[in-house]
């Protein structure tokens, strides 16, 4: 895991080194101590039990994600160096969990989930809670599956696993139980509290322009633009041969040419002579509100492909603004 | 508030800095590792560390495990005091991790429990003990490291293994903040608790620590500013120059035969 996480730390001292020696250089050594302190706070939770968080949450929203893993991994080098809390053997895969893959996981989730809300929008403090909620589920589940495959990897000729004993399917679901609950709540109060009290005290270290605060981003209309010529152009699928790789029907095992199409499609091996049991159970499951891209009512499958993908596209901008106006504060327009 | 959250904060500061005070104590002691060239120790403890991370027999684990113990007391260090921090919190961490696998491993039955269908398996008992042994000599190992060397040498030591000067200097600042935090969050507590009167509600808990991780944010970022300013004021332009006065005497090349020996033998039996 150091192997791993050592090219991600190489590239952030990269990004960050023209700006290490400013006031970067202070701010990351102290982001650090602060994530390395709230640790330590006791955090009540509903429920009556208490949770510590990481901050991985805030300091990817602050720092962004390189100095966010910069931050966090300095953090957990000094726990585990100097307070032998995370053992050395370990260190480097505690910081690819939270540090590297826990700090992307937040950044994204923040940009995504807050992209288009205002400075004020109750949205920008879901982002935050979701942001730390999501790293910190990220990181337990890369360490559940660290765990869980190393009874694969290494076990003594008896069958003893001689390192962390659980399989996959016991160590995903003891991890993410926790961490799901207590930690992840956690995470989640802590990174939407600070990122409230920034917000407050300090906007523009959350990305917030206290001059520019009501204005809403506008979305160029070049990407409209883009977006309705794709959409035009969505009858071109129809044009391609054969069925995708992958998204096979049941009737498809039985069709001898789309048989030859799924040979051809896997480098000459043949599929097998019956519908995989697993496909037959689980096809009729869900039914498709437009099942093949193709309402039956309409006759053209070129006009068919138009509509469906307008649909789709229609469904998520609809997803998207109602998301918008439930979290927009006091229901302003 | 219930007094219980507050009072384990507080109990959690106080041993972060108890620890701190114990290193910085220790390495100054005259014993057999704290003689020793920084580097020398680094990458010797290192090496032990790795070959018990490395082995796959219980023996092997237990033996690092006694070196670790005789080198604790030729360095003046308490059995009882390592005991309290290291073995004690490690073996409650590990086991409650290791427990169900005595039951959950699948293997030849060791011993069947009088109550329902468990049954403790001979691969799960060997697969705890180990992971248990692994932990414990692993954890000793770098513990006598922390608490031989002060902290300002280990860092510098850490070039050696070719760690860039720009993190080091982070390391460096990170840990002096990280006690300096500690006890501004230590005295934000204890000056709210008491003006406390009464019990507060879980949100109200909540907000209230929360908010105490705001301000300490708000005091963080302003000294990032006090502190940039002041060594824009030294003269800092981007330059990092670590003295490095170590040197190698004739102790120093015997510990390095010891180590490597001892490390290479862990290694050749531990397969």
């Amino acid at each position: 895991m150091y192997a791993a996480s050592a090219p991600c730390w190489w590239t952030a001292l990269r990004r960050t080194r023209r700006k290490l020696f400013g006031r970067t250089l202070p701010l990351l050594s102290l982001f650090a101590a602060f994530s390395f302190v709230t640790m330590m706070f006791n955090l009540p939770l509903p429920g009556g039990t208490t949770g510590h968080a990481v901050g991985v949450g805030i300091a990817a929203i602050v720092l962004g994600p390189w100095g966010s893993l910069l931050a966090i991994s300095l953090a957990l080098t000094i726990q585990a160096l100097f307070f032998g809390d995370g053992g050395i053997t370990t260190l480097g895969a505690n910081c690819f969990n939270m540090a590297i893959a826990g700090s992307f996981a937040a950044w994204g989730i923040y940009q995504v989930v807050s992209l288009g809300a205002t400075a004020e929008s109750r949205r920008r403090v879901v982002a935050a809670a979701l942001a730390g909620y999501g790293a910190i589920n990220v990181s337990a589940l890369l360490a559940a599956i660290e765990f869980g495959i190393q009874p694969m990897l290494f076990h003594d000729a008896t069958g003893a696993p001689l390192y962390a004993p659980y399989p996959l399917r016991i160590a995903i679901p003891a991890m993410l139980a926790g961490h799901l609950t207590i930690a992840g709540m956690a995470e989640a109060v802590m990174s939407a509290g600070l990122f409230s009290y920034l917000r407050r005290n300090e906007p523009a270290l959350v990305g917030i322009s206290p001059l520019a605060s009501q204005v809403l981003p506008q979305v160029p209309r070049r990407l409209w633009g883009a977006l309705a010529v794709v959409l035009l152009l969505t009858p071109l699928g129809i044009l391609a041969s054969g069925a995708a790789w992958g998204e096979w029907a049941p009737r498809d095992f039985a069709n001898s040419a789309t048989r030859a199409q799924i040979a051809v499609a896997s480098r000459a091996a043949a599929p097998p002579a019956a519908v995989p049991s697993g496909l037959a159970r689980l096809a009729n499951v869900w039914t498709a509100p437009l099942p093949d891209y193709a309402p039956h009512f309409v006759k053209s499958v070129a006009f068919g492909y138009l509509l469906s993908a307008m649909f789709g596209v229609g469904l998520i901008l609809g997803v998207v603004w109602i998301g918008q106006r439930v979290t927009r504060p006091g229901g302003e327009p | 508030m219930s007094a219980g959250v507050m009072a384990r904060t507080l109990r959690g500061f106080t041993r972060a800095l108890g620890q701190t005070l114990v290193s910085e104590h220790s390495a100054r002691e005259s014993g057999l590792l704290q003689a020793l060239d920084p580097r020398v120790k680094l990458v010797g403890l290192l090496a032990l560390v790795v070959s018990a991370a490395l082995a796959r027999r219980l023996k092997v684990m237990v033996a690092l495990f006694g070196l670790g113990m005789v080198l604790a007391v030729a360095s003046r260090l308490s059995l009882w005091a390592l005991a309290k921090r290291v073995w004690l919190v490690a073996l409650g961490f590990t086991a409650m991790i290791a427990a169900p696998a005595l039951f959950l491993t699948p293997g030849v039955a060791l011993y069947r429990l009088p109550v329902g269908s468990l049954a403790i398996t001979v691969q799960g008992a060997r697969s705890a003990l180990l992971l248990i042994a692994r932990v414990e000599s692993a954890v000793t190992l770098s513990t006598l490291l922390v608490l031989t060397t002060p902290w300002m040498h280990l860092l510098k030591a850490l070039r050696t293994l070719l760690v860039p000067v720009e993190v080091i200097v982070l390391l460096a600042m990170t840990h002096r903040y990280v006690v300096l935090l500690t006890e501004t969050a230590n005295q934000m507590f204890e000056s709210r608790q008491s003006r406390m009167v009464g019990r507060l509600s879980g949100h109200q808990q909540r907000r209230l620590m929360v908010n105490t991780g705001g301000v300490l944010l708000s005091k963080t970022l302003e000294m990032g500013n006090q502190v940039f300013l002041a060594m824009q004021a030294r003269g800092f332009r981007g330059e990092v120059r670590l003295l490095s006065d170590f040197r190698l005497r004739g102790w120093d090349y015997l510990a390095i035969c010891g180590f490597a020996v001892a490390a290479a033998t862990a290694v050749v039996a531990g397969r």
